[in-house]
């Protein structure tokens, strides 16, 4: 019961994290998957190791079959995001059973380092005080599901396969110096919700006839390069009973590719080239200016 | 109009950001500043990574120096003996900067020790100034001429004595060496040309006068600049090409217009401004430093 109600503190909507509400779903007459039932936590030390998920060990009686509209996203001069819509059906042998059928989109895109700095007063002046390294975070992190992710996916379960965002941060670089990393990593979630890069979108995915469903998932503007990950798990009494993985390739292509690859792999030639647009600019605008003075 | 930046690899607004250059490089006509100062902070206030910032406010402020100086040279008002001894002071001053910067940022307060060196330093300078040129402006006024008596100080004294003609002076060449060494230091701390410190420096610290002090930080900083872009693009791949050419398609317009500005205003005037400016800028910063921050939790990303 207490993990339900974490679960929903979680995922309040942004701006109201303290107010949760009660879990309906009694998430009763669950079999913990994992040896080691600890209590849930609301954010689990990331750096302890992850368990090896054992996946379709027996063929599930209930399969996602998929399809993306991309398997790559291209990254030109004018991009400002773009929607993915992600949809599939689900394949069965067997007769559709009682209990309600639920699913689970996610999309991640590739980790990177990064450290959260807490400022504190001191003398008057606010500084940098306490830092908690986070060895790797999603740039982005989306999960799209049918229903209220507290009451349609089992503690347990989510944190086998890492599906909400608390869970899906990874490993801290080495010990944190702070006790309690926790508000460090509730303020990255907070931030990153805010501007849009980690979201949650309950009741996105439409399922029909507990056989069809599909999903729209934006991507920002802001998008770096990498695989991104895309993980479809089907759900019943808030277990998995399958998941499917695809990635979709985002790259950048013609001119922002061509610039990338020149910064990086002939840095001197690149700042060579900066320097030369800008001086050719800076004496293309003065004598322009001279030629209009005169005329 | 968005635009996707290749390096930053963030989407913004191209017309934000010319705009943003179009401001800059005013000031940069107007006072001989190459408005570092201001794209810096700017740029990270639209969500530009901060190293990219620096770099490619870098690039943009060459583009609008050059602009700027090769007005100056048709006007006469760049002291090119002067210029050589400040930048040769600058490039020695800027390699020390770096390596000051990557201590700080190894220990993670560069951003307090950028904060506070912009807030004191923008502080002084500011008050100075506009304390200043009141009074001169005041005494023209009067219309009473009177060579201030600071002109005749310790610069005078030292040896390595060298005729600057353009600026009508005859001192030692070091002070100017170490002028140009601390705003190399600086511009490789704080990102910036390092005009806004430059041009106080060589006013009441060298004397010089102020027709030829904008020309000729200019002509300083458009090579001290284009070493830190450089550097920057060598070693940390941080300049973005495409950022660069927006802010400078803005700024080659606006530097041109601020000089023809410049040329209608009085020194005097042109003084005051820039004080009322620096110290606006250093407002900011500071109440930024003094004032609870809306989140005190930031991130950073650590780019191994």
């Amino acid at each position: 019961m207490r993990a339900l109600l974490v679960c929903a503190v979680v995922f309040g909507p942004v701006g109201a994290l303290a107010q949760s509400t009660m879990p309906t779903h009694p998430g009763a007459g669950l079999l913990p998957p994992l040896a080691a039932p600890e209590p849930y936590p609301l954010f689990p030390d990331p750096g302890r190791p992850r368990a090896a998920v054992p996946e379709n060990a027996t063929a599930p009686p209930e399969q996602v079959v998929a399809g993306l509209s991309d398997s790559s996203v291209a990254i030109t001069t004018s991009f400002d995001g773009s929607d993915i819509l992600i949809y599939g059906a689900i394949k069965r042998e067997t007769p559709i059973p009682d209990e309600p059928l639920d699913v689970i989109v996610t999309i991640e895109a590739p980790s990177e380092p990064l450290t959260i700095w807490r400022k504190e007063r001191r003398a008057g002046i606010w500084i940098n005080a306490a830092q908690v390294e986070v060895g790797a975070a999603p740039s982005y992190y989306a999960v799209a599901t049918t229903g209220p992710l507290d009451q349609i996916l089992a503690p347990d379960w989510d944190d086998r396969y890492r599906i909400s965002l608390p869970l899906a941060l990874r490993a801290f670089a080495g010990a944190p110096d702070v006790t309690d990393s926790v508000p460090f990593t509730e303020a990255l979630i907070r931030i990153r919700q805010q501007n849009g890069h980690y979201r949650l979108d309950e009741g996105a995915v439409t399922l029909v006839e507990d056989t069809l469903f599909r999903t729209d998932i934006r991507l920002p503007a802001n998008l770096v390069e990498g695989d991104y990950k895309t993980r479809i798990f089907l759900l019943r009494d808030g277990q998995v009973i399958d998941a499917y993985r695809a990635a979709i390739e985002v790259r950048k292509v013609g001119l922002e590719r061509w610039l990338y690859r020149l910064a990086f792999d002939q840095p001197f030639l690149y700042g060579l080239m900066s320097l030369a647009v800008a001086v050719a600019a800076g004496w293309g605008a003065s004598a322009g200016f001279r030629k209009l003075r005169r005329a | 109009m968005q635009i996707y930046l290749p390096i930053a690899e963030v989407s913004v607004n191209a017309f934000t950001l010319m705009g943003l250059g179009g401001i800059v490089g005013i000031m940069s006509g107007l006072f001989g500043v190459g408005g570092g100062f201001l794209i810096t902070p700017l740029l990270f206030f639209i969500g530009i990574p901060p190293a990219i910032a620096v770099a490619t406010g870098a690039n943009q402020v060459v583009a609008s120096s050059v602009s700027g100086v090769l007005a100056h040279m048709k006007r006469r008002t760049v002291d090119f003996r002067m210029g050589g001894v400040l930048l040769a002071g600058g490039l020695v001053g800027s390699g020390l900067g770096i390596i000051v910067f990557n201590l700080l940022q190894s220990i993670g307060q560069v951003e307090l020790v950028v904060q506070l060196c912009y807030v004191v330093f923008l502080g002084l300078i500011g008050a100075m100034m506009l304390q200043e040129s009141v009074r001169a402006l005041m005494r023209s006024r009067k219309a009473t001429t009177r060579r201030r008596s600071h002109q005749h100080s310790w610069a005078h004294r030292l040896p390595l004595k060298v005729k600057f003609r353009v600026s009508g002076l005859y001192i030692s060449v070091i002070p100017p060496l170490l002028v140009g060494v601390a705003v190399g230091v600086l511009a490789a701390i704080m990102g910036v040309g390092g005009g806004f410190i430059m041009v106080p420096a060589m006013i009441y610290l060298l004397g010089m006068p102020t027709k030829v002090v904008v020309g000729t930080s200019l002509f300083q900083i458009t090579f001290v600049t284009a070493f830190t872009t450089l550097m920057h693009a060598v070693s940390y791949n941080t300049v973005d090409v495409m950022l660069a050419v927006l802010l400078i398609v803005g700024g080659v317009l606006g530097a041109q217009v601020g000089t023809t500005l410049g040329a209608r205003l009085r020194a005097e005037q042109l003084r005051i401004l820039l004080a009322l400016l620096v110290l606006a800028v250093c407002g900011r910063l500071a109440l930024d430093l003094f004032l609870r921050p809306e989140d005190i939790y930031s991130i950073a990303s650590r780019n191994s």
